[in-house]
């Protein structure tokens, strides 16, 4: 358990990195296209935690983020719209799909209450990281007024789930 | 007007201040960006409050003790009626972080 969630959290922080590594600073249409990805790995995540979950705790937490997740990302398309920006696809976006999905795949193999920490202590380091991501790259990176705004909103919401996933976590124990 | 009469009408007039409230107030509390304004509350029974919920995320206002459970839609007001006295720490169900007090005077 400990040496997955450390491999998992490394994984996480590489990705922070590799998104750094590409030097340049991310323009609208990526960081748009960054944290609408964000957004929906999470949204995966709860939809396979309400049928997997065996925790009433776990179940009603994977409820709050499909929730909370879906209406910003809805917001996040309108602004995109009203600003005719189309987001752009990127090494961060593909870095971060394609790590959600062997998350996905490695959380579906887990039963039970194995399967109820592993998802809770992913959402917590998932959050950091993406929080992480919002403060030091994507919020200072955003030239559109009304996109940082969007952005500073997510990561006000996103750092009360991520505070919310450690209440829960801890409650597993 | 005999001194009986002039009683009547003080009894009379003290019934329907209590039947009706002059005083009772509509008050709004404001939650946008995960954020409840004003975060304190002084509100009497019987006061009605507006619960203007500006953002995209659905919230609540539960009474820590148990005395109201209000939820409100993203962009839509809901309004309650304070029915029980009371200094009451609320906060929302699905936002933790988010909360606020209101204090019901009888």
């Amino acid at each position: 358990m400990f040496v997955r969630l450390s491999i998992a959290v490394a994984a996480l922080s590489l990705l922070g990195s590799a998104a750094l590594a590409q030097g340049a600073k991310p323009t609208d249409p990526q960081i748009a296209h960054i944290a609408y990805t964000a957004g929906v790995i999470d949204i995966n995540a709860a939809k396979q935690a309400e049928s997997k979950a065996s925790s009433k705790e776990v179940k009603a937490f994977a409820q709050d983020m499909a929730r909370d997740h879906e209406a910003v990302n809805k917001q996040a398309l309108d602004l995109v719209k009203k600003l005719k920006v189309t987001p752009e696809d990127n090494d961060t976006s593909k870095t971060l799909s394609k790590q959600a999905a062997d998350k996905l795949a490695e959380l579906g193999k887990l039963k039970g209450a194995e399967y109820d920490k592993a998802y809770i202590a992913n959402e917590v380091a998932y959050h950091k990281a993406v929080n992480s991501a919002l403060e030091t790259q994507l919020i200072p990176s955003a030239s559109n007024p009304e996109l940082k705004s969007l952005l500073q909103t997510g990561l006000k919401l996103f750092q009360g789930h991520q505070q919310h996933a450690e209440h829960v976590a801890a409650s597993l124990k | 007007m005999s001194p009986g009469r002039h009683l009547t009408t003080l009894v009379l007039l003290a019934l329907g201040a209590l039947a009706v409230p002059a005083h009772a107030a509509t008050i709004q509390i404001v939650m946008e960006n995960l954020v409840v304004s004003p975060a304190e509350v002084s509100a009497k029974v019987g006061d009605t409050i507006e619960w203007i919920n500006k953002d995209v995320l659905a919230h609540t206002a539960t009474a820590k003790n148990g005395d109201f459970d209000v939820t409100i839609a993203p962009k839509k007001t809901v309004t309650s009626v304070l029915s029980k006295a009371g200094t009451v720490d609320y906060f929302c169900r699905y936002h933790p972080n988010m909360k606020a007090v209101l204090k019901i005077a009888p």
